[in-house]
């Protein structure tokens, strides 16, 4: 059972999301440098090539910022600001090792509900600069939503289902034995696939794809596109994060404590979806909603199926 | 601390609910109702129903942003991008709004509520599972496939494209001629 954190707890959360955001930000300039310029010759230039997200996140705050013209400010500002709220709120259920800020009864479907507020956040964010590129972005977010959200609900309901339970601490409970991840492993590649959709990134990210000048984050600039890409930066760190508890034992594992357990599978998680963009090209949204349709919502209404017959006879 | 979080949330839910026709913007109003529609899911979980308030919060805000779509897209000027109003019928819709409003107010005010008999639930959401699923079972699959039903037959009776158009007249065609190119099996 996952006890509750402290009240300090709420201020160390979005520090601890950010600063691994960084890192992993980090570790994926340094590969996208490796892949361009040759490997990193010194420790000293490896880590000037980390430090390159957070030297563009100070460029990008001191800029001066770019408008368009008759933009929806407003609008613009605030989708830009939704999504790092959304990914916040959503990593609020996160426990690390067996502490969450707050084990909510319906942790589930609380961090499904945050992370759904991306599609408002994504959509407004590329209607508000009144430019087509960025339209063209929100839309295709949109878009993907419909292919990803489908078998993304029916995979983390699987989870729950198998701990006959919503929330996440008795769902980390019920892997005390065996990892979800094990017997469910449909469910499991749906999640981590709907994962990298909803931050649309790696193979997903045609909402801020190249080929509309990045698309949703087109016309961003200043401490917008900080919020912005940021927010979607924390977005794909808080969905690899959760998907430790729920497919992958939680804070389980023997030795280490349990906090550890936790940085290190999400480590894992996140190292593979660092891998996985630079390994497969990118799937149109198009594709992927009948990809998304017409095999994975069968196959993850198969899975439910399955572990409710199993959970039934247990 | 409850009293003062219902009045925010409160007040916050009719002002943004009336700000849907004063904007002048469709994405505005569009999102100025999904404002009001999460502060309902807020006041709902400030109800002890944390599980009802979630779900409200999660299928309106997809709701409302696949709802963007299609208000912009049938709108006067396609892009959405210019100035509007809703000009269809503002004021009645207002005087029906404000009516609704005032009946939904002196209803809850003048009903003679029953008093709690026995304990809250430790458990609502399991509750509403059972109320649900228990007894009502029969309905509820009812209702899903009536839903679902519906669904499909909107989506029949809307696309332009057959069987017919995409296999060839004996359906015997070997790839699916289609104008956006697919991603099982093509």
């Amino acid at each position: 059972m996952a006890d509750s954190a402290p009240l300090w707890a709420v201020f160390v959360l979005p520090v601890l999301l950010l600063v691994v955001a960084l890192v992993t930000a980090g570790f994926d300039a340094v590969l996208t440098a490796g892949a361009r310029g040759g490997r990193a010759g010194s420790v000293r230039e490896a880590a000037v090539r980390a430090a390159d997200p957070a030297r563009e996140v100070l460029r990008q705050l001191v800029q001066q910022p770019r408008r368009t013209r008759a933009s929806d400010v407003a609008l613009a500002r605030i989708g830009a600001a939704l999504l790092p709220v959304a990914a916040m709120l959503a990593a609020v259920v996160l426990p690390l090792g067996f502490r969450s800020v707050s084990d909510l009864p319906e942790g589930i479907v609380w961090f499904n509900a945050m992370e759904a507020l991306a599609w408002a956040a994504v959509w407004l964010a590329g209607w508000g600069p009144n430019s087509t590129l960025s339209l063209i972005g929100g839309y295709r977010f949109l878009a993907q939503g419909l292919a990803y959200e489908l078998p993304h609900m029916l995979a983390i309901t699987t989870a729950a289902l198998g701990a006959e339970s919503l929330r996440v601490g008795q769902v980390v409970d019920a892997q005390d034995g065996l990892w979800f991840a094990l017997w469910m492993p449909a469910a499991f590649g749906i999640y981590l696939l709907s994962a990298m959709a909803m931050a649309f990134w790696g193979p997903f990210d045609q909402p801020a794809g190249r080929d509309v000048a990045g698309g949703a984050a087109a016309e961003l600039s200043g401490a917008d596109r900080v919020l912005f890409l940021g927010g979607r930066w924390l977005l794909l760190v808080v969905a690899a994060a959760f998907s430790v508890p729920l497919f992958l034992g939680g804070g389980y594992g023997p030795w280490l404590p349990g906090w550890l357990w936790t940085v290190l599978k999400t480590g894992a998680v996140l190292a593979f979806l660092v891998w996985v963009r630079r390994r497969v090209p990118t799937v149109r949204m198009e594709r992927y909603v009948e990809l998304g349709w017409v095999v994975l919502t069968p196959l993850a209404i198969v899975q439910a199926l399955v572990v409710a017959v199993v959970v039934l006879n247990r | 601390m409850d009293v003062a979080v219902f009045w925010v949330l409160a007040v916050l839910a009719v002002v943004s609910g009336a700000m849907v026709f004063r904007f002048d913007s469709m994405a505005r109003a569009t999102f100025s109702l999904l404002t009001s529609l999460l502060c309902v899911g807020g006041l709902v979980v400030l109800l002890g129903l944390d599980y009802l308030g979630i779900v409200i919060v999660l299928m309106m805000t997809i709701e409302m942003a696949i709802m963007a779509v299609f208000m912009v897209m049938y709108m006067m000027n396609p892009a959405g991008l210019m100035p509007m109003t809703m000009m269809h019928n503002k004021r009645g819709a207002a005087v029906v709004c404000g009516l609704v409003f005032l009946l939904l107010a002196a209803g809850i005010l003048f009903a003679p509520w029953p008093a709690r008999r026995g304990k809250s639930s430790a458990d609502p959401t399991m509750e509403l599972g059972m109320s649900l699923m228990g007894p009502q079972m029969l309905t509820m699959m009812t209702l899903g496939m009536a839903l679902f039903a519906t669904i499909v037959a909107t989506v029949v009776l809307a696309t332009r494209r057959g069987r017919y158009d995409r296999l060839g007249d004996d359906l015997r065609a070997r790839r699916a001629d289609d104008p956006v190119r697919g991603g099982v099996g093509r």
